[in-house]
């Protein structure tokens, strides 16, 4: 089989903090595979932001290590697209010029960005609201803009945290069914933070599931619904067997998590 | 929905005549009191004046030119010490704000001195520079330069930690996340802290003008003291309350035009 996008083996984080170091992740074992899309689901503070975090190099690892396409991860760099739950689109921007601002960055000229971004603002839907400034915008489409400006500089994976965490539930599911078309199209490799179940099996291929902290991947589930995706799919008894099978395996996690194992346990 | 945005001033929910009309009528409410007040010979003119008597006296010294030419210079004064302390400020406040090895070689100094009184420094700045309008610059700068240090060093710190994230992921020198991303980050918030900061700027420059001067609204208020002349005194307060009013006005129009980034308004 071919080299793993991302590896990830033995992965630990300790958080020095005064007096009592605090275990966030202890090891983590992880392949996401070239086009891949895996989906990591864990209850709230068990480490999988973290996790996402170092996989970016915004921080550093404490224990095991942490590779992609074979090279130790030390530092951010654009071979990794981050999309931030907080949609951290530049405010005095337009949607285009957030866009650009990443291929600038990137060293393309202002006239290739110019294109580059526009193409990628076509395939989020936004091509009317390439002059909008970002508080013009709505929740969903300041993501969407987000997910064009991370796509846009070819990154080798995209790394999303929890990226349709404080959207509705209609706009999420719109939101789910789009990066499911992008996706397929291009089939860049994804690695997918949320604690959303139903999202995390409409969207991967695998779906890690993360225990509580001291963080570590429980069990993975191979996702075998057919593609395309479509939304209609939610309905099937497969998809619901599997929505299932993922709950199970992170209920007895979440139940312990909200210390509601007196009552539910 | 604009969570990164600083929250813009409301007038919860009153238009904007609405609001001009109400702050309008409590400005021409107080007068009439005023005048009420010394109408009725409650108070004697010398401690209160009527305001006809303030206004005619104001009338006789605009056509004098006096009026004009004390505040020509006194808005010269505080025009020099504000840019100087600005110029000053703004650069150290900004690398306080972003590197912590500046914070800890200038922060404590800047606390130290900032709770050291303004007025103390009047007979040093004389004693340094005489009665000349370097020492009025030399207060105005005191009084201004170490708060508007702090206040800029705040606003640095409050730029979004995932717009820095951003700029590191997408491999940005570090001058450059400084120049592109903190900058223009913090530049509504800076804004708002000089605007703040002129309203101090003015109170110093007439403490110094008070102490000493040979011209200057400040300096015309003390010799109109040695006179008993009240009228003159309230005369040039409203006048100062009128140059602080429009030049806040003033600043914060300003504000909305530079950093409104599209705002429905």
């Amino acid at each position: 089989m071919a080299l793993p996008t991302l590896s990830i083996a033995g992965l630990g984080k300790t958080y020095a903090g005064r007096g009592n170091p605090v275990e966030a992740l202890c090891g983590v074992n992880l392949d996401v595979g070239h086009n891949e899309f895996v989906a990591l689901v864990g209850t709230s503070g068990c480490g999988k932001s973290t996790l996402l975090s170092i996989a970016a190099g915004l921080e550093a690892q404490t224990d095991g290590r942490i590779e992609i396409d074979g090279q130790p991860i030390v530092a951010p760099g654009r071979d990794r697209g981050v999309v931030f739950q907080s949609y951290t689109l530049l405010p005095w921007l337009t949607a285009l010029g957030n866009v650009e601002f990443a291929l600038i960055a990137a060293g393309k000229s202002s006239a290739d960005a110019r294109t580059i971004a526009y193409e990628h603002l076509k395939l989020v839907g936004l091509t009317n609201f390439a002059r909008a400034y970002p508080q013009q915008l709505s929740g969903g489409m300041k993501q969407r803009v987000a997910i064009a400006r991370a796509l846009s500089y070819r990154p080798q994976i995209l790394l999303m945290d929890e990226p349709f965490g404080a959207l509705d539930a209609l706009t999420r599911h719109h939101m789910q069914e789009l990066l499911t078309r992008i996706w397929e199209r291009d089939r860049t490799t994804v690695l997918f933070i949320t604690h959303d179940v139903e999202e995390a099996v409409y969207l991967a291929d695998r779906v890690a599931v993360m225990s509580n902290r001291p963080g570590r991947v429980k069990e993975i589930i191979r996702i075998d619904l057919p593609r395309p995706r479509r939304y209609e799919m939610l309905g099937t008894l497969r998809f619901q067997e599997l929505q299932k099978q993922v709950l199970d395996c992170i209920r007895a996690e979440s139940i312990e998590a909200e210390g509601l194992a007196e009552v539910l346990g | 929905m604009n969570e990164q945005q600083t929250p813009r001033r409301r007038t919860a929910g009153l238009t904007t005549t609405e609001f001009v009309a109400i702050s309008a009528s409590v400005f021409i409410g107080l007068a009439l009191l005023w005048w009420a007040v010394t109408a009725a010979q409650l108070v004697k003119p010398l401690f209160l004046p009527p305001p006809g008597a303030v206004l005619t006296r104001l009338y006789e010294l605009a056509a004098s030119g006096q009026l004009a030419a004390d505040m020509g210079i006194s808005i010269y004064r505080i025009l020099a010490g504000f840019l100087i302390s600005t110029a000053v400020a703004l650069p150290i406040g900004v690398l306080i704000g972003r590197y912590q090895t500046f914070e800890a070689a200038i922060e404590p100094l800047v606390d130290f001195i900032r709770y050291m009184p303004v007025v103390a420094f009047l007979p040093l700045t004389i004693v340094w520079t005489g009665v000349s309008d370097g020492q009025k610059l030399l207060i105005v700068f005191i009084g201004t330069f170490f708060q508007q240090v702090l206040l800029i060093m705040d606003n640095v710190k409050s730029v979004p930690r995932d717009f820095i994230n951003l700029g590191r992921t997408l491999e940005m020198p570090e001058h450059r996340i400084l120049t592109r991303i903190v900058l223009p980050s913090a530049l509504p918030a800076i804004w708002d802290s000089l605007r703040i900061s002129l309203g101090w700027a003015w109170t110093w420059l007439v403490v110094a003008e008070l102490v000493a001067a040979t011209s200057g609204l400040g300096y015309r208020i003390t010799t109109a003291q040695r006179f008993f002349a009240t009228d003159t005194i309230f005369g040039y307060l409203l006048v100062l309350g009128l140059l602080g009013l429009a030049t806040d006005q003033l600043m914060k129009f300003l504000g909305r035009r530079f950093f409104a980034y599209g705002e429905v308004r």
